[in-house]
């Protein structure tokens, strides 16, 4: 009886605000992060709705309007070394900028969380093993490690998302095994474990709980670094193929034409960098919104 | 058997709720620690035992060892424990997990650390309810909105969807309790509950658990090294040094009558009653180092009244009168 009234009073209350509304509310006052946000959730819708929001076909090429200036009517941009619409490629090119900047750390996190944090539960030799195997690709540089990878795995989009995904492993996972660790020699987790809680669940619930925040605010924070890899592998070669449109590709075919539409030429290159830009203001803003406690 | 049940007059006729027989706790490793050496202890139901000592005396390995949460590869345990009728040393699997938090719960020094920061309270005691008791989540947390009303906290409805963040410590520190008592556990172990709050609180804290006590009818063994605390909740007291209970007996005898050194020296060492500008009467030393124990009595080297005979063996358990006991040749 007293349960059935119970529930009826806790119905009628009105819920106190839970954790992730209390980060949005404090996100919603940086304004820094809310323009950033703006400029990715753009940047990402155009990516979406390319085809209606490019004004030319990327990909039809003109001879005799190659390397038009800004300004050019009807190519707001101007024309790229083959006479294609910039705004059209810049546009387009964003599914695969993003593709390739985003991917590879969504497949990261998931990986190097479960490595990290199994390492950082268990300790012991499978701390050892798991982090000192880790530690190997960390000798490498990231860069040399993804241009590495992909040279010896050959070019595609494919093969560019796989390498850049063994280079986000490791740090991620490093991350999450100093945080996990941090957060089984708290004492809730003894306390969980007093209560009668298995390893399992102790791991679902308390450490998981505690741990993904830290570890996702991280990974935001390499999107910005996988999409300049990315780009970099691409400008190599070793990523997107030719005539796919995509910043790090753009910026590559557009190099011999430096001097001659020096603002043309660098345009995927300022795409890069607002891109990049914004994704680490956001993931500052999340990091400074996300931390609750001094 | 009989000579040790024969001091236990009240408990003759049932088991008591908690019966420690010669227990010892090591910590493996390079160098063992010998954190409890031979702990002997007796507990009825519905009495409160404070553990009495200084840090690193071995009050709090004590509890764990009760809880059965110590580390299992590095820790080895002899003797026997029997909890309610059940020989918890041999405990595995899922009579382990019904045990700890179903037959014994543990309430933590500290509640800032001892709840999970990013559950709110409610989701905390309804978690342990659904795994103890198969219940449905709704009725968890109808479970849990009564526990908080039992430990008085205010607009209970409220705080139970509240985090420990927005909480004070008073506050935090019952939903602590009404976290350890949800599934109405015989024995209560309770590892310097009061320690983190401000004096004004502790009081109340100790009312509430003595209240509770009473209502649950559970055993109590509250570890502490605050006299004036021990003397307010409970009806024994054991004080412990090196891993070993030095003297138990009943509050008033042990705070009357002390008759062991040790326990002199901490009575002494109180601050209750002491005048301005006189001199506190610490016991000078520390603590023997675990990891080697003295042959003889381990206090031996800092007591005052100690001669040849004391560091030759350990000093036998000494009867006098009913549940006093004092390991001292010279009591």
């Amino acid at each position: 009886m007293s349960a059935a009234a119970s529930i009826a009073a806790m119905a009628a209350i009105e819920k106190s605000p839970g954790y992730w509304s209390g980060v949005l509310t404090r996100l919603r006052r940086d304004p820094v992060a809310m323009v950033a946000l703006a400029v990715v959730l753009a940047l990402i819708l155009m990516a979406i709705f390319a085809p209606w929001v490019a004004p030319n076909d990327p990909y039809r090429s003109s001879m005799i309007r190659r390397l038009r200036p800004i300004g050019t009517p009807g190519f707001p941009l101007g024309t790229d070394e083959l006479g294609r619409d910039m705004l059209s490629r810049l546009i387009y090119g964003a599914r695969l900028s993003l593709l390739m900047g985003v991917m590879p750390v969504i497949i990261a996190f998931f990986v190097g969380s479960a490595i990290g944090i199994t390492a950082g539960f268990v300790g012991g030799r499978v701390n050892t093993v798991l982090m000192r195997t880790i530690d190997v690709f960390f000798a490498f540089p990231s860069v040399l490690l993804a241009i590495a990878l992909s040279g010896a795995l050959g070019a595609g989009i494919f093969n560019g998302l796989l390498s850049l995904t063994v280079v986000f492993i490791p740090p991620i996972a490093r991350i999450a095994e100093s945080v996990t660790t941090g957060v089984r020699k708290i004492e809730y987790v003894e306390a969980a474990r007093a209560s009668g809680a298995s390893g399992f669940t102790i791991v679902r619930v308390h450490v998981l709980g505690n741990v993904i925040g830290p570890i996702f605010v991280y990974a935001t924070s390499l999107i910005s670094v996988s999409l300049i890899l990315a780009s970099g592998l691409s400008f190599l070669g070793l990523g997107v193929k030719p005539p796919e449109p995509e910043w790090g590709l753009m910026l590559n075919t557009l190099r011999n034409a430096i001097y001659v539409q020096p603002w043309v030429a660098a345009l995927p290159g300022v795409m890069i960098f607002i891109t990049s830009v914004s994704f680490n203001l956001l993931s500052d803003g999340l990091r400074s919104a996300m931390d609750l406690k001094a | 058997m009989s000579t040790a049940m024969s001091t236990m007059m009240s408990t003759a006729m049932s088991e008591p709720l908690v019966d420690m027989r010669d227990v010892t706790v090591r910590f493996g490793g390079a160098r063992p620690v010998h954190a409890v050496n031979g702990i002997d202890l007796r507990l009825n139901a519905g009495e409160t035992l404070s553990i009495l000592g200084e840090s690193g005396s071995g009050k709090s390995v004590t509890l764990k060892t009760l809880l059965r949460i110590l580390p299992e590869q590095r820790t080895a345990i002899g003797g026997t424990i029997r909890i309610a009728g059940v020989d918890v040393t041999a405990l595995s699997g899922r009579a382990l997990a019904d045990h700890r938090g179903g037959v014994v719960s543990m309430i933590f020094q500290d509640p800032m650390l001892a709840l999970d920061p990013v559950y709110t309270i409610g989701e905390q005691i309804a978690e342990t309810v659904v795994r103890h008791e198969g219940v449905s989540r709704a009725e968890g947390m109808a479970r849990a909105l009564e526990m908080l009303t039992r430990v008085r906290i205010p607009s209970p409805e409220r705080r139970l969807k509240s985090y420990p963040h927005e909480m004070s410590g008073g506050m935090r520190q019952r939903a602590m309790i009404a976290l350890a008592l949800v599934c109405r556990p015989k024995l209560l172990l309770a590892d310097e509950p009061t320690t983190a709050l401000d004096a004004t609180v502790q009081i109340q804290i100790l009312l509430l658990l003595r209240e509770l006590q009473r209502e649950f009818g559970m055993g109590m063994i509250f570890v502490t090294h605050d006299i004036g605390v021990a003397v307010e909740i409970s009806d024994r007291v054991a004080v412990m040094y090196a891993g070993q209970f030095v003297e138990t007996g009943a509050v008033r005898d042990i705070i009357r009558d002390p008759k062991h050194p040790y326990t002199r020296g901490l009575l002494a060492a109180n601050l209750h009653g002491a005048h301005k500008g006189a001199r506190l009467d610490a016991i000078p030393g520390a603590p023997p180092a675990l990891d080697a124990l003295p042959d003889g009595c381990p206090f031996a080297p800092r007591c005052p009244i100690a001669e040849a005979q004391c560091s030759e063996g350990l000093p036998p358990a000494r009867v006098f009168g009913p549940q006093r006991q004092v390991r001292c040749l010279k009591a």
